[in-house]
């Protein structure tokens, strides 16, 4: 058991090297010259030139430039932003609290509305529920989030006045009353992923010849749904593991939307201004929290899964 | 409520007549009338009636689309979506037919005397009261039979066979049904209208009728520890004393309550699933295709397990099988179902030995016989009509070789022959004649005479003369269906002469010392095996699963690699020229995207010949060329694995594997498809590797057998000596758990 815990952890280190290896690539991936990049949009002189390449041992070999950008990196140390001249790690801290936030309630509403519709539409299946229901995430996986944050701030914040148009608040209520578009707008499109995977799952775990032997010795529906919905946990938290990969690409966008000052509108600054080094400690630690979801979704298997569990412990 | 409880007193005379003989059986526990269940689609079941008394088993038999299946979810109320049934079902209860038994209820009296005398509970249905009427008007037709077994004695219908005639009699005494005082109070006696959905099979599942299902693979939650999922059915306290009180009634260690089910052999899943089905300790258990999935020796534990509770719980049983031979031997009556309508009832001898329908006595015939080798194996021609597609005619008329115009003209009722064994034929009497009529020469064969069988030139079998050798193909190869018997027949006493000089020359294939242990497996599943083919020789390799039978077919094509072993192809082919696998489901085993022409012509190409051949595969197996046109999912499932075999020949392969490749098919399409299998053989000196669970059918195919356990080979040698004489424990055992022929 631990040594499969450990397995799995090395394979996701392993998986993280990998994409620092090319995330630092990202450097030398990018058209032109890599000083020139490393400069930004100011002005290139030779001397400015010379300057970078010292500062980032750019004359060293790939590997050694490599190896000393990664020992700097786990200790938390980006280097500086070209576009801020600011250290990287704090820039990225003080932002990741919104990103957090905003993501987090996206994805808690996602799962805690997604969940229970999926499972309703799947026991009620080709019922008048089901239908709406299915209607609904298909429009809502089918509609790009910053559509909908639009949509949102017109009619709540503007014409209705309800929630703030932008900032992000101060205290946890108002935060919360802050976030809670961006949150609902993010989580529209999860969420109906989430209706979707779920009604999926629970629909093929229904047809199972375990459920009706439940019903036909006697079981209430009830019970047979509580069996069934343990079966269908795994592909439920394998796809939620997914979708926080999902979750990151939507939350540049209703930053922007929503001008939160968070890690998304960051990330489009950097890019924007070609902040090379900040798109790549921004693009470690998206691959970081992704891989992180991963491998929690594999531990999860360990608990939901008797057979993962046996598998894990005779190996 | 039943409206019936208000004639009760009606049937006060017909106590007196048959009160007498009410000693020995008891009431009815189940009695379902004019079930019938139906689909968008059309019908599936058209009208039935079926009674069960406690302790009884009754065996409802027939092949995939008889509608067996769909008859016991409707007594569950567990139809699929989109499936309505009507009807209605009485569940007296326990006290009501305690106080039955003991000879209290007049009505009781009735149902027991009318069933004494067979000595079971027979006649299914007590025609309702005047006050009944709905779905009545199609009833008509068939409760005239009723009435008259009703009435035994005073309407002197037994032994005739116009029982039609007496509908009129069974409609005016309007007597009671047999719990015609069955309360409204929930444990006691009730009655339920089939079309009814929701709460009110909460009352009946479980504690009144529990389902167990064929495959104990997927029966059980994978998720969910075994004494966990026996103990939901169970409501209160001491519910860890009840699971323990149940894995020891069903013969398993306590601490299977702690495992999960992939943890189990499949024998014990079905063990766990048994005792799940009765926690809620129902009065009825119905079993559908309780042990199909399971292994030989296994089904035959589990069918005394199902057995012995019967008896210590006196509960009923519904056995839903397919298979006539374990009904023979398990049941107390049996009840055929054809195309979604019953075709036969009575108790298990009468039907069996004495069969009044010829459906049942051609399905009786298809069964290979697991002591001898048929030369050609009984079919019955064509397949299973959609029941909604079977008009005002016999369902079975199309197929059966004694219909007559009648039989086209409506369908005919249920009628007795004896008594409670009663048959749907206007031509009962013909179901004993000779099954092997022949309905088409090309179905069945009658043995020719012996003839002189063609020697290979080639002999070189130094001890005895060329007999011995295997037929080379070539030269024995009968190119008319009209001499199917004789190269087989030959072949045969081919083998039969060389039975003492072990391995044939020339082999085709050879394996030596093949070991193969799949990683994560304790357990080797190939332990040095050595197997050798020759040339136009069938070789069945049997054995359970878990034998290693199927991993040395995949090694054989190629499909595994083996750890260890050798592997010779001792002819000249190369690639898929060689070796050809046919798969056990045909359903999964063609592309359903596919129309059956792209899927030949896909495998006539990988070969190098032309595209054109498509029809002329067809033809091959006995399916029309313009099949190529359809998809799989218009094919029946015996003409699917036509399909397979086709595709599986387009190479013109030396070997071709098959991997249980008729276990999934009905009786009668499984006899089919060895005919073909043998005729092909004969035909185009095809040399078979047949792997097979089932004895009876390597019986009828195969040359020689091996019987493999654990990975290893126990016993080999020619069909007839290892079959016929088997010298091993292992063998022994496994043809002692089959079901008696006799």
């Amino acid at each position: 058991m631990l040594a499969f815990v450990l397995r799995r952890a090395g394979a996701t280190l392993l998986l993280l090297l990998a994409l620092s290896l090319l995330v630092f690539g990202l450097l030398y991936l990018a058209p032109g010259d890599v000083a020139r990049n490393l400069l930004g949009t100011r002005n290139v002189t030779p001397e400015a030139l010379a300057q970078i390449r010292a500062r980032y041992h750019l004359d060293d070999p790939f590997l050694q430039q490599y190896w000393r950008w990664l020992t700097h990196a786990v200790t938390g140390d980006f280097g500086t932003s070209i576009r801020t001249g600011r250290p990287i790690g704090p820039l990225m801290l003080e932002k990741t609290g919104i990103t957090a936030a905003t993501a987090g309630l996206a994805f808690l509403l996602s799962v805690l509305v997604g969940v229970p519709a999926g499972i309703a539409t799947a026991v009620r299946r080709g019922r008048w529920l089901d239908r709406v229901l299915v209607t609904v995430s298909v429009v809502g996986v089918s509609a790009p989030g910053f559509a909908i944050g639009l949509l949102l701030l017109y009619v709540f914040a503007l014409g209705l006045g309800w929630f703030p148009i932008y900032g992000t608040g101060e205290g946890f209520l108002d935060s919360l009353w802050h976030l809670a578009l961006p949150a609902v707008a993010l989580a529209l499109g999860l969420g109906a992923f989430v209706v979707k995977l779920t009604r999926a799952a629970v629909i093929r775990e229904l047809d199972q010849d375990y459920v009706t032997f439940a019903r036909g010795r006697g079981l209430s529906e009830g019970a047979t749904l509580r069996i069934v919905l343990r079966n269908a946990a795994i592909p439920i938290v394998t796809s939620l593991g997914l979708m926080v990969a999902y979750l990151f690409g939507g939350t540049v966008l209703i930053e922007v939307t929503f001008a939160l000052p968070g890690l998304g509108s960051l990330m489009e600054e950097s890019v924007l201004f070609k902040d090379i080094p900040v798109v790549q400690a921004l693009t470690l630690a998206v691959a970081f929290v992704v891989s992180a979801a991963a491998f929690l979704v594999d531990l999860s298997y360990l608990l939901i899964d008797p057979r993962v569990r046996a598998r894990a412990v005779r190996r | 409520m039943t409206s019936d409880g208000s004639a009760a007193a009606g049937d006060g005379p017909m106590a007196a007549v048959d009160g007498s003989t009410a000693a020995m059986v008891a009431a009815p526990m189940l009695a379902v009338r004019d079930l019938r269940v139906a689909s968008a689609s059309g019908t599936i079941v058209a009208g039935l009636d079926l009674t069960v008394a406690p302790g009884e088993t009754v065996a409802i038999v027939g092949e995939s689309g008889s509608g067996k299946s769909m008859t016991v979810k409707a007594l569950t109320g567990l139809l699929p979506e989109g499936v309505r049934a009507t009807g209605r079902m009485e569940l007296p209860g326990r006290a009501e037919l305690a106080q039955g038994s003991s000879g209290l209820s007049g009505r009781a009296g009735l149902v027991e005397g009318r069933s004494g005398q067979a000595g079971r509970a027979a006649p299914t249905e007590e025609p309702a009261g005047p006050s009944e009427p709905t779905g009545r008007s199609r009833h008509a037709g068939s409760s005239g039979h009723v009435g008259s077994s009703g009435h035994v004695g005073s309407s002197g219908h037994v032994g005739s066979s116009g029982h039609v005639g007496s509908s009129g009699h069974a409609g005016s005494s309007g007597h009671a049904g047999p719990f015609g005082h069955a309360g409204p109070a929930g444990r006691s006696g009730r009655e339920i209208d089939l079309a009814a959905q929701g709460t009110i099979w909460r009352d009946v599942r479980g504690s009144r009728i529990a389902l167990l299902l064929q495959d104990p693979f997927t029966s059980l939650s994978p998720v969910h520890r075994c004494g966990e999922q026996i103990g939901w059915a169970i409501s209160g306290r001491g519910r860890a004393e009840r699971v323990a009180r149940l894995l020891a009634e069903v013969g398993l260690p306590a601490d299977v309550a702690e495992k999960y089910p992939f943890q189990l052999s499949g024998g014990m899943r079905q063990r766990v699933a048994i005792a799940a089905g009765l926690a809620a300790d129902p009065d009825l258990l119905i079993a559908d295709e309780p042990t199909t999935a399971l292994d030989v020796t296994t089904q035959h534990e589990v069918l005394e397990l199902i057995a012995g509770l019967q008896r210590e719980r006196d509960m009923g049983l519904i056995l839903i099988t397919h298979d006539l031979r374990l009904a023979r031997s398990r049941a107390d009556r049996i009840m055929v179902m054809y195309a979604g309508r019953l075709v036969e009832e009575g108790p298990t001898a009468l039907v069996m030995d004495a069969p009044a329908h010829p459906y049942t006595a051609r399905l009786a015939a298809c069964d290979p016989p697991i002591t001898h080798r048929l030369p050609v194996l009984p079919t019955i021609p064509g397949s299973v009509p959609q029941p909604s597609s079977v008009g005002a005619e016999c369902a079975f008329a199309a197929r059966c070789a004694f219909a007559v115009d009648a039989c086209r003209m409506a369908e005919p009722a249920l009628a007795e022959v004896a008594e409670g064994h009663r048959a749907a034929c206007l031509r009962p009497e013909t179901a004993g004649l000779p099954v092997d009529v022949p309905p088409s020469p090309a179905e069945t064969v009658p043995p020719p005479p012996a003839v002189a069988v063609p020697l290979p030139p080639a002999a070189t079998v130094s001890s005895s003369p060329a007999e011995t050798v295997p037929s080379s193909p070539a030269e024995t190869v009968s190119p008319s269906p009209e001499h199917s018997g004789r190269g087989r027949e030959a072949a045969a006493s081919l083998f039969h002469a060389g039975e003492d000089q072990g391995i044939p020359a020339s082999p085709l294939l050879s394996v030596e010392g093949l070991a193969k242990t799949f990683p994560g497996s304790a357990v080797p599943a190939l332990d040095g095996v050595d197997l050798t083919i020759a040339a136009g020789e069938t070789v069945a390799v049997v054995g359970e699963s878990g034998s290693g039978k199927t991993t040395l077919a995949r090694c054989v094509v190629g499909l595994e690699r083996a750890d260890t072993g050798r592997i010779d192809f001792h002819g000249t082919a190369t690639g898929a020229r060689r070796v050809q696998i046919v798969f056990q489901d045909p359903y999964s085993a063609l592309n359903p995207g596919l129309t059956v022409g792209t899927s030949l012509a896909e495998a006539l190409r990988a070969a190098g010949r032309p595209k054109s051949e498509v029809g002329e595969l067809l033809e091959l197996v006995g399916l029309p060329a313009a099949y190529a046109r359809r998809r799989p999912r218009a094919l029946s499932g015996g003409e699917r694995q036509r399909v397979a075999i086709a595709r599986a020949l387009a190479p013109r392969a030396d070997l071709l594997v098959c991997d249980e490749s008729v276990s999934a098919l009905d009786v009668s399409v499984q006899a089919q498809v060895l005919n073909l299998l043998a005729d092909l053989r004969r035909r185009l000196g095809l040399t078979l590797l047949f792997i097979t669970h089932d004895l009876a059918v390597a019986r009828q195919i195969a040359d020689r057998v091996y019987v493999m356990h654990h990975g290893r080979v126990v016993e080999t040698g020619p069909v007839d000596s290892v079959l016929g004489a088997p010298a091993h424990e292992y063998t022994q055992r496994l043809l002692a758990s089959i079901p008696a022929a006799d």
